[in-house]
């Protein structure tokens, strides 16, 4: 700690950031709040009309398909991603050259680009040219290909969620692993002179104790799930009729292809409101692990 | 512990030991079809990309290129504005946000690490804003502000999005890297009568670069894969980055529906830096993953 300098030296190391997020994070966040309360287009002058932006949503039958989808979509993926990376940490969870390598490979698909791994499944997935079909017939599972994306939103989603699991499902592994690494080794070894199986172990000492990253882990997958946007807009398009048009797709889709800013603006306002709650209950879990 | 229990205990524990070989095999046997299944789509991918223009357009499709050729590496090279331009677009953009993260958290961690500042916790709770407010729920005030900068269209503007976007992150890497540097060294520069810039360029300087790396690799990365923004504020062709010519390409191109062999080596070239970089710098990844992932 500099204690004989000016206390306003240090306040000049962080001024650079502070006016960066002042500019591009407060300013914007203040402005959607004022575009809310505006019809607004780039076009048109722009009309004050109060809370008139919410109440359109409300009474707009797209904003619920979307956020009951968004909120579905959360609902199914979150706990398939927790489990199985539960399940993949616990099976590769000892440091030996096999399972280490397994756990690269199943991290590997979080680094790349989600539109990459997106466009890589909607070509999986095709109708005609998609491997997936092609497996599928010649197994005898199917007997002609299934149209996988546009015609059947529950199936368009299912489609979606096991991309998106390929794609992330490393993520909580590796926080799992870390996790199950951090746990004090005799403990489990006492359980295991008790006479305690394996799978009792895990349930009465390694879910327990690594309980937090579980939570933690869960969230962020939540805030994740509900932001949803680039495997929505290149798998499905929001097809068939938006059906499938995430809540983010749809403040894309008003915002910009149709120019309605101020109505893009309420909508994103309200989706911020649901990720503060999620974004709360985080920064207080991460902060208990602290002290 | 009792004779009796020491007695129970070794029962199981036999079982276990008997278990435990066949127990084994399993395991890798599960360890080896997990990574296959995981892998398969990527090596499909690049099996893809190296068919011929006929093959990867067939019905049903191929599972192993009959012969190899470049043709749609090709054809992506020549499509629209040219791979070049838009390779170069997300290589710059990339760069711009790396460039853009370190000057404004190297000192903004030292800052918060090194000094008395009034009201700072309040401050570094403002700093993380981006944590709190998504993005994407900014993009439209975004726009609207880079229309009236005249930032749309721009490199620079789309890297300020991206840096806004890691900007908590890295500020929350840097500070605690700085936490990290012992006091002891400072307080002998300041000694002997180093002013505190230096004692951040000559003592704290070299003491963060593997931070400084995390950040950049994490900054590369998010830049790189970077869709949403990028579609909202890039609206002319020759400024698209790769995810969005690819995300383009996937409906209309020059040999009439989809052409997917050119879409596979598109894939395979979005991801090849980003596999590269990771596996390069996975020390520094890990770091920054594992201290900055959920927090």
């Amino acid at each position: 700690m500099h204690t004989g300098t000016s206390r306003y030296v240090g306040l000049l190391y962080i001024a650079p950031a502070l006016a960066f997020v002042l500019v591009f994070t407060a300013y914007p966040l203040a402005q959607m709040v004022w575009m809310s309360l505006h019809n607004w287009s780039l076009i048109a002058a722009k009309k004050y009309v109060g809370a008139g932006n919410f109440i359109k949503a409300w009474n707009d039958p797209q904003f619920w398909t979307s956020l009951e989808f968004t909120l579905k979509y959360t609902a199914l993926i979150t706990p398939i991603l927790m489990i199985l990376g539960y399940l993949i940490a616990l099976l590769t969870v000892e440091n030996r050259p096999l399972r280490q390598f397994t756990r690269g490979v199943v991290f590997a698909p979080v680094v790349i680009g989600l539109g990459a791994s997106s466009l890589l499944w909607y070509w999986l997935f095709s109708y005609d040219f998609g491997l997936i079909n092609r497996i599928l017939m010649d197994v005898g599972l199917i007997a002609k290909p299934v149209v996988w994306f546009g015609a059947d939103a529950d199936l368009s989603m299912w489609a979606v969620i096991v991309s998106i699991v390929w794609k992330v499902v490393g993520f909580g592994t590796i926080l799992f692993v870390a996790a199950i690494h951090a746990v004090p080794s005799d403990i489990g070894e006492a359980a295991m002179v008790d006479g305690a199986s394996y799978w009792q172990r895990v349930r009465l000492i390694t879910l327990p104790l690594t309980a937090k990253t579980i939570l933690l882990v869960t969230l962020v997958s939540v805030i994740g799930s509900l932001l949803a946007f680039d495997q929505f807009y290149i798998m499905t398009a929001g097809q068939p009729r938006n059906m499938t048009a995430t809540s983010v797709f749809l403040i894309y889709l008003n915002s910009f292809p149709y120019l309605k800013l101020g109505y893009g603006a309420a909508l994103s306002l309200i989706l911020a409101g649901i990720i503060l709650v999620c974004t709360m209950l985080q920064m207080l879990l991460s902060r208990r692990s602290h002290a | 512990m009792t004779r009796a229990y020491a007695h129970e205990a070794a029962e199981p524990r036999l079982a276990a030991g008997l278990l435990k070989g066949r127990l084994k095999y399993l395991i890798s046997a599960a360890c080896v079809a997990m990574s296959t299944v995981m892998l398969l789509p990527l090596v499909a991918s690049v099996l893809a990309s190296l068919k011929s223009t006929q093959e990867a357009a067939a019905v049903p499709p191929t599972y192993f290129p009959h012969a190899l050729s470049l043709d749609s590496y090709e054809r992506l090279w020549n499509y629209q504005a040219g791979l070049p331009t838009y390779f170069s677009n997300s290589f710059g953009a990339a760069l711009l946000t790396i460039l853009f993260c370190l000057v404004l958290t190297v000192p903004a961690g030292y800052g918060l690490a090194k000094f008395r500042i009034a009201g700072k916790e309040v401050l570094f709770v403002f700093l993380l804003l981006g944590l709190i407010v998504p993005y994407q729920a900014l993009l439209t005030p975004l726009f609207f502000l880079f229309v009236q900068l005249n930032l749309h269209n721009s490199l620079v503007g789309l890297a300020i999005i991206h840096t806004a976007i890691q900007l908590p992150f890295s500020i929350y890497v840097m500070r605690n890297a700085f936490e990290a540097v012992p006091r002891e060294l400072e307080e002998a520069a300041i000694m002997d009568g180093c002013n505190s810039f230096q004692v951040l360029t000559q003592i704290c300087l070299p003491a963060v670069v593997p931070a400084m790396i995390t950040v950049s690799l994490f900054a590369f990365i998010t830049s790189w894969n970077e869709l949403l923004a990028a579609l909202v504020i890039m609206n002319k062709d020759s400024s698209f980055t790769l995810p969005l010519i690819l995300a383009a390409a996937r409906q209309q191109t020059s040999i009439g529906g989809t052409d997917w062999g050119m879409l596979q080596a598109g894939i395979t070239i979005s991801i090849i830096p980003c596999m590269a970089f990771y596996l390069l710098l996975q020390k520094y990844y890990m770091a920054g993953f594992l201290n900055g992932a959920v927090k």
